[in-house]
């Protein structure tokens, strides 16, 4: 659990961050957004101490980070950024190994955490070890950046626009395998971005940040239903507010039984995808079948609008 | 471009080649000046000898049928495996037939007498050696090749000259008057382009980091060394002479251990100052090539900042430093030829002694070997920093 309790951080005469609280429990994954200076990026490299905070605590499990050295808390907490920052000069494999090399693991053990982080992500051991990251292509290079992150198994990962640099059909896989590993490991994950479509995809909590200040800090449903003020509100995007609480829930929420014609959609896809399949195909109902292909019922377009509507 | 011009040639077997023009105008003009010239004594004038007076009449033929044959095969697109060969072919007949002029030239017995190599000779060379490094250029060598090829040249002129057959040349007779002298100052002389080198790398990389890290530091320290740089060697020589025979004279030790107005210890000071603009300058611009990303992944990931400068920005930082240092150790061995004349020995002892004695022959004795061993080190050092930089092969 992450506690952060009035943190704040001047530069002279400007306040970048002020007087911030807000708490993160275990497995969750909190993504902090706003627009650019608003403070997000300071808040989050304050909680591994890159940026000092002029006042205030965090705590992390209970513990004051400033009761250890910067350079070993650091080496507990995962660290991912935009444009990856592999080492050039280091394989793919040693780049992995950094932390818990630092931390003196024995090369058996750090070894067999690499292959697993490889074949996690997706990338065979064999082929990818002792490849330099320049022979990567740039979707392949986030997720060794993202595998190392996580080498040494940290509790807690914090991310700066890890996806940023990817185009929109890698993002979209980046994310998934993201939520895939969260949900694996049950890591705790402070992400950055500045795309609310992105935030609410991954965010089980959203902290709004706006000129220094946390505006709302929810789950995303109550920040699309009730934003706590005129520029969360504007963040969303009032016309794309029904389609936003749409792409939260699942095609499993609302799969009553009965027949229905046509294409079946997966009881994993999202409302928003499924009401989009029943407009494009002109359909009442679609049919609902699980990751096995078997049927398991059908699902409403009505009932499906309904779900749009503003939550009381 | 070499598989084009290649394929080209094939097609049209007659294309001429731009750098081959000027090469071929080269070469036919110091066809026409003098080859060799012989001189009765060493400080006379000389008198010129064309190509077909400096040699036996069979081996001058010879001589003009395969350098009419090199400049046709520079002239026209031909493959660049064949002009690498005919340029060293030719370079090194070059080589043999003006140590065999100085045998045909000089009169038997005589010891006074001097045959020096003509300006045709050294614009041959000059046109031959411009074909050789083009091809090698358009090669794109790798490094090893690059260095095998120099072992070779070097080689190739340690034969020659344990042969005998260029002891006839003025500038092997005057190094026959001084042979343990030669090897003397030339220890002298490496060692002072190579000792100031160590010092400088030694003191420039910490100060180059600490300018990288400190901007209170960087423009002070940059600026004066640049001053340094600016201040002309003979001055810099000169006016070490003052302060350092004041530190032997009052310091105790200090002149037990060598320093003194004269001789080395200036020679090694200004040189150690003239090296340290590059080797900092160097690190401080390897510095901050270091992605800025792979930086901010280290620190958060729980990197000290020795184990950051060690393991990430170091590393990365090399080949620009290694560049810097190319620089310097080229630098000082042209460099280190002028501290003869505050006494520090080298090369730069014959230079001014022929200088002195307008001994032309004895000024080459001590710039022959200089520019040689120049030559030498900036080939060997570019091949290493072709060796240690990394290799760009991004797909996307």
């Amino acid at each position: 659990m992450i506690e952060i309790e009035a943190l704040t951080k001047d530069y002279l005469e400007l306040t970048v961050v002020d007087r911030v609280s807000l708490t993160v429990a275990d497995g969750e994954i909190a993504v902090i957004v706003g627009t650019s200076g608003s403070g997000k990026t300071t808040l989050l490299r304050m909680i591994n101490r890159l940026i000092e905070p002029t006042s205030g605590t965090v705590k992390i499990d209970g513990q004051d980070t400033r009761a250890v050295p910067a350079f070993e808390l650091r080496r507990r907490i995962g660290y991912a950024i935009q444009g990856h920052g592999l080492f050039p000069h280091r394989t793919v494999g040693q780049n992995i190994a950094t932390v818990p090399t630092l931390l003196g693991w024995d090369k058996a053990k750090i070894a067999a955490r690499v292959d697993e982080l490889l074949e996690l992500f997706q990338l065979p051991a064999a082929e990818f070890r002792d490849r330099m990251p320049s022979e990567l292509s740039g979707g392949q290079q986030q997720r060794v950046g993202v595998a190392r992150a996580l080498a040494a198994e940290p509790k807690l990962l914090l991310m700066d626009e890890p996806f940023g640099a990817l185009d929109p059909i890698i993002r979209a896989k980046a994310q998934s395998d993201l939520l895939a590993i969260q949900k694996r490991f049950g890591t705790t994950i402070v992400l950055v971005t500045h795309d609310m479509e992105e935030a609410i995809h991954l965010g089980s909590r959203i902290a709004v940040m706006d000129r220094g200040k946390l505006l709302q800090y929810a789950p995303p449903d109550e920040i699309i239903a009730r934003p706590a003020t005129p520029f969360v509100a504007e963040l969303i995007g009032t016309g794309e507010r029904p389609f936003r609480l749409l792409s939260l829930g699942k095609v499993r929420d609302l799969v009553e039984p009965g027949p229905a014609q046509g294409e079946p959609i997966s009881a994993d896809a999202s409302l928003r995808d499924a009401y989009a399949e029943c407009l494009w195909t002109g359909r009442e109902m679609l049919p609902v079948v699980d990751a096995d292909g078997a049927s398991i019922g059908r699902i409403r377009r009505d009932d499906i609008a309904h779900k749009a509507e503003r939550p009381q | 471009m070499t598989d084009i011009s290649v394929s080209h040639s094939r097609r049209v077997p007659f294309t001429v080649d731009k750098l081959g023009v000027l090469i071929a105008a080269l070469a036919a003009v110091a066809a026409f000046l003098p080859f060799a010239a012989f001189r009765a004594n060493r400080i006379v004038l000389g008198e010129a000898k064309g190509l077909f007076a400096a040699l036996p009449g069979w081996e001058a033929a010879v001589l003009a049928i395969v350098l009419a044959a090199g400049i046709g095969i520079a002239l026209f697109r031909t493959p660049t495996l064949w002009r690498l060969a005919t340029s060293l072919v030719v370079l090194a007949l070059l080589f043999v037939a003006i140590g065999h002029a100085g045998s045909f030239l000089t009169p038997p017995g005589d010891k006074i007498a001097r045959v020096s190599p003509g300006a045709g000779f050294w614009l041959l060379i000059f046109a031959f050696a411009l074909l050789a490094a083009d091809a090698i250029a358009r090669l794109k060598l790798k490094p090893w090749t690059r260095i095998g090829v120099l072992a070779a040249v070097a080689l190739f002129f340690a034969v020659l000259l344990g042969s005998g057959t260029l002891n006839d040349l003025s500038i092997l007779r005057e190094y026959a008057n001084r042979g343990d002298t030669f090897w003397r100052e030339a220890q002298t002389h490496l060692a002072l382009a190579l000792g100031s080198l160590a010092a400088a790398t030694v003191a420039g990389i910490p100060i180059g980091i600490l300018c990288h890290r400190s901007d209170a530091w960087r423009a002070p320290v940059l600026n004066v060394l640049n001053a340094i740089q600016t201040i002309p060697s003979i001055a810099l020589f000169g006016l070490l002479i003052a302060p350092l025979a004041w530190v032997a004279a009052n310091i105790p030790g200090a002149s037990a251990v060598g320093i003194s107005g004269i001789g080395a210890a200036p020679a090694m000071v200004a040189l150690f100052a003239y090296s340290l603009l590059p080797v900092v300058a160097n690190t401080v611009v390897g510095l901050d090539g270091v992605p800025p990303a792979a930086n901010d992944a280290a620190k958060g990931m729980g990197m000290t900042d020795w184990q950051r400068l060690t393991t990430v920005e170091f590393p990365l930082a090399f080949p620009v430093i290694l560049t810097g240092i190319r620089i310097v150790l080229v630098q000082n061995i042209g460099l280190a030829t002028i501290a003869a004349l505050i006494g520090g020995g080298g090369f730069g002892v014959f230079v001014f002694q022929g200088v002195g004695q307008t001994a032309m022959d004895l000024v080459l004795l001590g710039a022959v070997p200089t520019v040689a061993l120049a030559f030498a080190a900036a080939v060997v050092l570019d091949a290493t920093v072709e060796m240690v930089s990394p290799k760009d092969t991004r797909r996307d």
